[in-house]
């Protein structure tokens, strides 16, 4: 394997800087490695046919003298649900199967301002609905972990593209986990950046009050260089935030070079720890708590009484939004069109193309989210969701008054099998237990790989929360437990992943 | 399709008491769209007004258009109403191919205004004040055309054409509570009322208001009780009426058309109906129920709209005064007699009035070619005299006549020149060949043959008998074809029979 590819980001920045090797080099090693091993992982669904000319044109301005930015010649995988001009965006589904976009996704954009060369589109569960891209309409990813294993969902391409060092840097998006979880899963880093935090224009919504663009990164560092790319106000998100913010990188070094948690005080939410955690979860999450001590910590356990009604609030909030979100894919202006036998009407063609173009999944939440905003029911559910919904953001509110930031595990179990909760909803539900307040809050939050699970040797991540716009807190914490991680380990977790196949 | 039977009008208000409520829509005349950059136009060719936003491309978001925020504020406070201190936008979820989205950004349980009232002045002078519900902002869906079939209508189409230029364009929805009392007067205060609103929509400068391109658009509720009755009837809601005539033709019919129903024993089937403007009629349309489920929820890309208390008082301290004193205070400055004003207002003419004098036309003018030939020939053709010709024509019409290029009766052949779309009123005069011939040369030989035709004419004209010039200047007038100054020619014939 090429020694390139297993670079960090920031790695990779400082050889691009000095010149030791080139964008095109760097490109082509992770377009050969894609080659190499996406067959069995299919974390892409389209690989960028003018990657190589990009990074040949930020060689050029590189050798011309131009001042470029840190992450200018790394490549970036993207995931689908983003829209990009130069490579189609199908949200993982059947219905905009090729769809080209005439725009690109904000975060797209800066990305590309700052020298950032797109390598490809990953895979992901159809409109980002699910835990683990079995809801891709163009099959599933593998776990590079363990390929009959899942990498975790929505944004499992993502994930599994740069546990699998396909690329160095993806960007994701995170409902209600889509970004955290599949990062515990894969044993990578992701992070959900405060809701506003990052413009949602050009992502195609699931559900716009919960859904939040971040980066997906095997180091903090790299995580925080990223998110100071595609952070800050953007005049076509009217949810953006126009704060100022701090550069996650330099909260990254910070807490990385301290190496302690002087004067933190950590909320140990006492909802996720018992029962329903898997054992090797909760004892890599107990020791990364104690290391955490160990370094000065202040470990408080707080208690999120409300945390335990997420989930079902979360269900009827997400599907109501999604099913109005969703409407717009009718055939009329754009993606697939389906006319029934001998013509039919506008309506009949509408309901053909969205019979055939939709999964279960995204069919089931349609139907429950119509039915929550129905007349007569709206109150009882969308209504009492929004309850739930603002008293969960108090049991926030009321645990930052005591504590900086608060952990959990990062989702109950390890990746699971391929198939096991396919046919069980419910189940595959409950895995974003632990992600789902953090998206019903608008608080930030980034899981930190602490380990593996001792009885099935697979990642397990903490999951750090802080109050909203304090993301830099996130990145001082995870990249200082992470420093400590590191200096126990003598290297990364994924360096203990198993070699891929196809060579 | 079979014709509803109607009772006489006179008839049906004996037995029933109408009762009425309109939803007004105005397009606001803002530069961009509603909620995208996209531009506001009217006419441009389909599908070239737009942006990702009003197609709904995935992806796309909206922001709202703070001018349209201000347009609806003033709007609101114009109407008497409170200003929310905080609106918020939900989504209107339906499917129709109209509706990029398909769902509208509109204002369900938050408008922006609410609660206000407006003074509407009838023909006999009378004042009655229409109650307010609510005026809230919303999107314009698109253009549906629809191709092949009869009646244009979707069903039976072959193919549907969509525009979505309009897909985006700014609205205020305003909501009236129900309008009791109104009795004979019902179709004319149902004119009046939206007359009204387009009035103060000009005097804000916030729409263009031309209801025949669809600026101002109003649907008409109408129910009738039975007399000694307290519970309301069920009501139709009239669309597609697009000019103030039909708004009052359509408000009468449906009372004619339900009081027949009603008094066979029949019931009335709460439904949209759309107005037919050739037949004047309406026919059923949608059957709506109040359990239509638009499942609306607060539009989760929008911020709620928080005014600032600054920026009302702002907007208030910017208002045009209100209607009624605005009428006494044109009504004086213009020097009207109290029936020539009536007739001004009763034509819905106001605001043309005053843009034509504007443009430069006195203000006796302007009321004589609004209230005379134009209201006329919109009479004969049935169509709306605001829909006829621009001020700003009316004004270099008035300007020609002031300056003898043409006599009234030339005027009018180019005034119907102008609204059969030849141009303006001096491009017609040049094509149509129509000035005053003011070469007295060629008076002077008309006359002098018309002169030598009728030598007996001369003869008492030269005896004294002035006025038997009529007959020589009707020759005359005759041989030039109509295009000489009258009084210009009496007078040469005096002169050439040296009675001058």
């Amino acid at each position: 394997m090429s020694e390139l590819i297993r670079k960090s980001a920031s790695e990779l920045s400082q050889l691009l800087g000095s010149g030791e090797v080139s964008a095109v080099e760097v490109t082509r090693e992770h377009l050969d490695r894609i080659a190499a091993v996406d067959g069995d992982v299919n974390a892409f669904l389209h690989v960028s046919s003018d990657a190589l000319d990009v990074a040949a044109s930020i060689d050029q301005r590189r050798a011309a003298g131009e001042e470029l930015g840190p992450l200018a010649g790394v490549p970036l995988a993207v995931k689908d649900v983003l829209v990009t001009t130069d490579m189609p965006s199908t949200s993982g589904s059947r219905i905009l199967e090729g769809y080209m976009s005439p725009f690109d996704a904000t975060v797209v954009a800066k990305s590309r301002t700052a020298g950032l060369v797109p390598i490809g589109k990953t895979n992901m569960d159809e409109f980002a609905m699910g835990s683990s891209t079995e809801h891709s309409a163009y099959g599933p990813t593998h776990n590079p972990w363990d390929l009959d294993r899942i990498p975790g969902g929505s944004g499992g391409g993502s994930a599994a593209a740069v546990a699998a060092f396909e690329a160095p840097l993806a960007l994701g998006s995170d409902t209600g986990g889509s970004i955290r979880q599949p990062a515990h899963v894969t044993g990578t880093v992701g992070v959900k950046p405060t809701y506003g935090g990052v413009s949602r224009y050009g992502a195609i919504a699931l559900a716009s009050s919960l859904d939040q663009v971040g980066p997906v990164t095997r180091t903090v560092l790299d995580a925080g260089l990223l998110h100071d790319v595609i952070g800050g106000h953007d005049p076509l998100d009217s949810t953006s935030l126009r704060d100022e913010w701090p550069s996650m990188a330099a909260a990254a070094r910070a807490g990385a070079e301290r190496g302690s948690f002087e004067g933190l005080r950590v909320g140990v939410v006492a909802q996720f720890t018992g029962d329903g955690f898997q054992a090797g979860v909760r004892r890599r999450y107990e020791e990364a708590l104690a290391l955490l001590e160990r370094n000065g910590a202040e470990l408080v356990e707080v208690s999120a009484p409300h945390f335990e009604y997420a989930i079902a609030a979360y269900y009827l909030i997400l599907p109501a939004e999604a099913s109005s979100n969703l409407a717009k894919f009718d055939s009329v202006r754009f993606g697939m069109r389906v006319t029934p036998p001998g013509g039919g009407t506008v309506e009949q063609v509408m309901s053909a193309t969205r019979e055939a173009g939709f999964g279960p999944e995204v069919k089931r939440r349609i139907i429950l989210g119509t039915y929550a905003l129905s007349a007569g029911y709206y109150d009882a559910y969308y209504g009492s969701a929004q309850k739930v919904r603002t008293l969960i953001q108090r049991d926030f509110e009321s645990a930052f008054q005591s504590v900086d930031v608060l952990v959990s595990p990062s989702a109950p179990t390890t990746a699971f099998r391929l198939g096991e909760k396919l046919d069980d909803p419910l189940a595959m539900y409950l895995n974003d237990i632990t992600t789902i307040p953090a998206n019903l809050a608008g608080v930030p939050a980034m899981s930190v790989p602490i380990g593996l699970a001792p009885e099935d040797g697979l990642p397990v991540g903490i999951q750090f929360m802080a109050p909203v716009r304090e993301d830099a807190r996130l990145y001082t914490a995870g990249s200082a437990l992470e420093a400590l991680l590191l200096e126990q380990w003598g290297h990364g977790l994924l360096a203990e992943a198993p070699e891929l196949g196809g060579k | 399709m079979a014709r509803d039977r109607v009772m006489d009008f006179d008839k049906a208000l004996e037995l029933f008491e109408p009762v009425l409520g309109f939803e007004v829509h105005v397009e606001l005349n803002t530069k961009t769209k509603m909620f995208s950059a996209a531009p506001n136009g009217f006419g441009d060719a389909p599908n070239t007004n737009i942006s990702p936003v009003c197609l709904g491309l995935p992806g796309s978001l909206p922001v709202v258009n703070e001018q349209a925020v201000r347009y609806s504020i003033s709007l609101g406070l114009a109407l008497g109403c409170s200003i929310a201190p905080m609106s918020r936008f939900a989504r209107k979820n339906y499917f129709y191919p109209d509706l990029a989205k398909n769902y509208q950004i509109s204002q369900f349980d938050e408008p922006i205004a609410f609660e206000g009232q407006v003074d509407v002045e009838l023909a006999d002078g009378s004042v009655r004040t229409i109650p307010i519900e609510r005026a809230h902002m919303e999107e314009d869906a698109g253009k549906l055309t629809h191709v092949g079939g009869a009646t244009g209508r979707i069903q039976g189409a072959e193919y549907s054409l969509v525009d979505y230029n309009r897909a985006g364009v700014p609205l205020v929805e305003i909501v009236t509570k129900p309008i009791f009392g109104a009795e004979h007067q019902a179709p004319e205060l149902a004119k009046a009322y939206v007359a009204t609103i387009r009035d103060i929509v000009i005097a804000l400068g916030i729409s263009d208001a031309r209801m025949e391109r669809g600026n101002l658009r109003c649907d008409a509720n109408v129910s009738l009780r039975p007399r000694g009755q307290e519970k309301l009837g069920t009501r139709t809601e009239t669309k597609n009426v697009n000019s103030l005539r039909s708004v009052e033709r359509a408000v009468r019919y449906e009372i004619q058309r339900q009081a027949a129903i009603l008094a066979d024993g029949g019931t009335i089937t709460q439904e949209t109906r759309h107005w037919h403007e050739d037949t004047g009629t309406t026919s059923a349309g949608r059957p709506k129920s109040d359990a239509d489920d638009y499942r609306y929820f607060p539009e989760p890309d929008l911020l709620p709209v928080v005014p600032s208390p600054e920026l009302i008082e702002e907007l208030r301290a910017a208002l045009p005064e209100a209607p009624a004193i605005r009428r006494r205070r044109l009504k004086e400055t213009w020097g009207f007699t109290d029936l020539e004003f009536q007739d001004v207002a009763n034509g819905g003419l106001i605001a043309e009035v005053e843009l034509t004098i504007a443009a430069g036309a006195s203000p006796q003018a302007a009321r004589k070619w609004w209230t005379g030939e134009i209201s006329r020939l919109a009479n004969v053709n049935g169509v709306e005299a605001t829909s006829l010709v621009s001020p700003e024509n009316v004004a270099a019409l008035a300007r020609l006549v002031d300056a003898g290029t043409l006599t009234d009766k030339l005027a009018r052949q180019v005034l119907e020149g102008v609204t059969a779309g030849e141009g303006t009123p001096e491009e017609v005069v040049e094509k149509r060949g129509l000035a005053v011939v003011s070469d007295d040369g060629a008076l002077v030989a008309a006359i002098d043959e018309a002169l030598a035709a009728q030598p007996d004419v001369l003869a008492k004209i030269q005896d004294g008998k002035v006025q038997a010039a009529g007959a020589v200047i009707g020759a005359v007038m005759k041989a030039m074809r109509g295009q000489a100054d009258a009084a210009r020619v009496r007078e040469l014939i005096l002169e050439r029979a040296g009675q001058a």
